[in-house]
């Protein structure tokens, strides 16, 4: 047993790193090859499945939609979320326990119950298929979440700092823009990554609310079954290109994400 | 500068925070707000900086009606009881920020926070952020910025509760000289009636919401207008019983009783309140002491004072002495109280005698 353990970990992230290598594996090989056999690694090692996705606009437009509606909603989320999450940090309001509470149980729907509605509502107010469309419909979960990771670390700058910014002649949105953002910058951090994550992974109300000129990349890969077959080799390619904007953004918050597991809100 | 309340209440849904208030602070030495936690000593400030209103009365500022006004626009500055800095700032962009808002040139912001960098010894701090900061610097750069802005009106709340002791003596005994010639009128508030002796200047000792009793500080101390402030005055805190006078005698206990001398030999007989504050209480009996059988709960000892608490007749005692006096707890003492130190209050709380 005790000559197990020490392997237990090595074992662990090889099983974690398994599939992820399984999906690179199959990114640089033709769909040949991948119908073919079993092969640990590419024989006819083969960068075209990359080639056809950067120089073809119906795959690199998925990625440029999908960033720009990511983006959008990011931008929309933590800007709308910001005054919310003072507001419930620093003022006491008729109900507003519940409507913290209410805000929160926007996530406890799976998306698939506002698709409908969504699409409905898009279609008659001409949005289908937009950008907008899409960063609007992910803001319904996002928001919420946005407003209690901000709310947590706003609760945690005391009260007294804005008084004495007042004192001290700040005007509020002066205060708010110069001071107390820089403050909680780090939970500002965290919950756009909240938001960037969530929108760039969903795919229900995505797929459900375009159909060409916002196509996000996860649509465009379940389409893959064209009249040669399935082409499994791009679809890999294009798997693994959809990795990196998450762990990229990962990178850069993951001092904050710490934090914000320290104030108890992550 | 003068700085006055006219019949300030501040109530706060069915509760009362400020019960009626008026009070009229001059810039010749230190206001302090004496009281103990929850006396309302937060909330008056925050009504003289305008970060909260009255719900009725007016706030005066040099004679000019400036209740309901921004703090933005009020000639103050607050330092609180924590370490409040911008955090995203240097010290030095800190201790500037209030001239930075009102505009001031560059030059003259140079100027004058490298003066008070100076004054505060925060001169090699100049570039650091808050939060590399020891505690003591950091509520130096508080009230660095408090003193650069050079406000007509200094609000200081319990700035110092939350430094190490030898910090804080260091600073009480700098602030006066801080504050000195600005011509500001400076309120100081403290929960111990040592900070308030040591500052000297004027105390309003507040109890429950309300202004017990305002006027120079040794004024207060000795003669406090009744057992509230005799109460909030004292650390440890002051021994209270019932007596009768009777034929010129003061009776405490059975046994107990000492002849009435001094400003009570003319009050009518009947039933007092006594208050003797713990140094007046001590474990060695001088020429006319009155003797107390106790026996000994809790003792405290500081390096230079011994502090006992003791039953007598049921009611707690608390007796303080200098040097290290050897208590055995739970056993039997004698204690003996100097009967010049006697305040008495009549029914109603007020001084009748000290």
């Amino acid at each position: 047993m005790r000559r197990i353990i020490p392997f237990a970990p090595a074992l662990y992230i090889l099983f974690l790193m398994l599939p992820i290598y399984w999906l690179l594996n199959m990114s640089f090989k033709t769909t040949n090859e991948i119908l073919g056999g079993f092969s640990l690694w590419p024989n006819e090692f083969t960068l075209d499945n990359y080639r056809t996705i950067f120089t073809d606009p119906t795959w690199y437009m998925g990625y440029v939609n999908s960033l720009i509606y990511v983006s959008i909603n990011t931008t929309i989320s933590v800007a709308a979320a910001l005054p919310a999450a003072y507001a419930f940090s620093r003022y006491r309001f008729l109900g507003d326990k519940h409507l913290f509470f209410w805000l929160l149980t926007n996530r406890m729907a799976p998306p698939a119950v506002f698709a409908l509605p969504f699409f409905q509502l898009y279609s008659a107010v001409e949005l289908f298929d937009t950008h907008i469309a899409v960063a609007l419909a992910h803001a319904l979960f996002n928001i919420p979440l946005a407003v209690w990771i901000l709310e947590g670390f706003m609760s945690g700058v005391p009260k007294e700092l804005d008084e004495t910014a007042y004192v001290d002649g700040y005007s509020f949105p002066r205060f708010f823009f110069r001071i107390f953002m820089p403050t909680i910058k780090a939970g500002i951090g965290v919950a756009a990554f909240f938001c960037f994550m969530f929108s760039w992974v969903e795919l229900l109300l995505a797929k459900t609310l375009t159909a060409v000129e916002a196509k996000p990349i996860a649509a465009t890969m379940t389409k893959t079954a064209s009249s040669a077959g399935y082409e499994l080799g791009l679809l890999a390619a294009a798997g693994c290109l959809t990795i990196i904007p998450g762990a990229f953004v990962i990178y850069f918050v993951r001092n904050y994400i710490a934090k914000g597991f320290a104030l108890g809100r992550v | 500068m003068t700085l006055e309340l006219k019949n300030v209440v501040k109530r706060v849904g069915a509760e009362t925070h400020i019960h009626e208030t008026s009070l009229r602070l001059a810039e010749t030495g230190f206001n302090v707000l004496l009281g103990a936690t929850g006396a309302g000593k937060t909330t008056l400030i925050k009504l003289m900086a305008g970060l909260e209103q009255p719900t009725s009365g007016q706030i005066l500022f040099n004679g000019e009606d400036v209740t309901g006004m921004s703090p933005q626009r009020r000639n103050v500055s607050l330092v609180h009881q924590f370490f409040i800095n911008y955090p995203n700032m240097t010290v030095f962009e800190n201790i500037a920020s209030p001239l930075r808002v009102a505009r001031v040139s560059a030059a003259e912001i140079r100027r004058r926070v490298g003066e008070t960098a100076d004054l505060l010894k925060l001169t090699p701090m100049l570039g650091r952020r808050p939060s590399e900061l020891s505690g003591g610097q950091q509520q130096r750069t508080a009230l660095a910025r408090a003193i650069v802005k050079d406000s007509g009106l200094v609000l200081l709340d319990e700035p110092l509760a939350n430094l190490d002791y030898k910090l804080r003596e260091e600073l009480r005994d700098q602030l006066p000289q801080l504050f000195a010639d600005r011509g500001a009128v400076v309120v100081y508030a403290t929960s111990e009636p040592s900070e308030a002796l040591l500052l000297g200047g004027h105390t309003a000792t507040m109890s429950k919401g309300r202004i017990t009793q305002f006027g120079e500080t040794p004024v207060a101390y000795r003669q406090p207008r009744n057992l509230e402030t005799a109460e909030v005055f004292s650390d440890p805190p002051i021994n209270a019983a019932p007596v009768a006078k009777r034929d010129g005698r003061i009776h405490l206990d059975e046994g107990v009783d000492w002849s009435a001398t001094g400003a009570i030999a003319g009050a009518p007989d009947g039933d007092y309140t006594v208050g003797v504050r713990p140094h007046f209480v001590t474990p060695h009996g001088g020429e006319g002491a009155v003797r107390l059988k106790g026996r000994v709960l809790v003792t405290e000892l500081s390096g230079s004072e011994s502090v006992a608490h003791f039953d007598m007749g049921g009611r707690t005692w608390v007796a303080q002495s200098h040097g290290v006096h050897p208590y055995q707890v739970g056993a039997g003492h004698d204690f003996f109280i100097d009967t010049s130190g006697c305040l008495y209050f009549g029914a109603d709380g007020a001084l009748v005698a000290a």
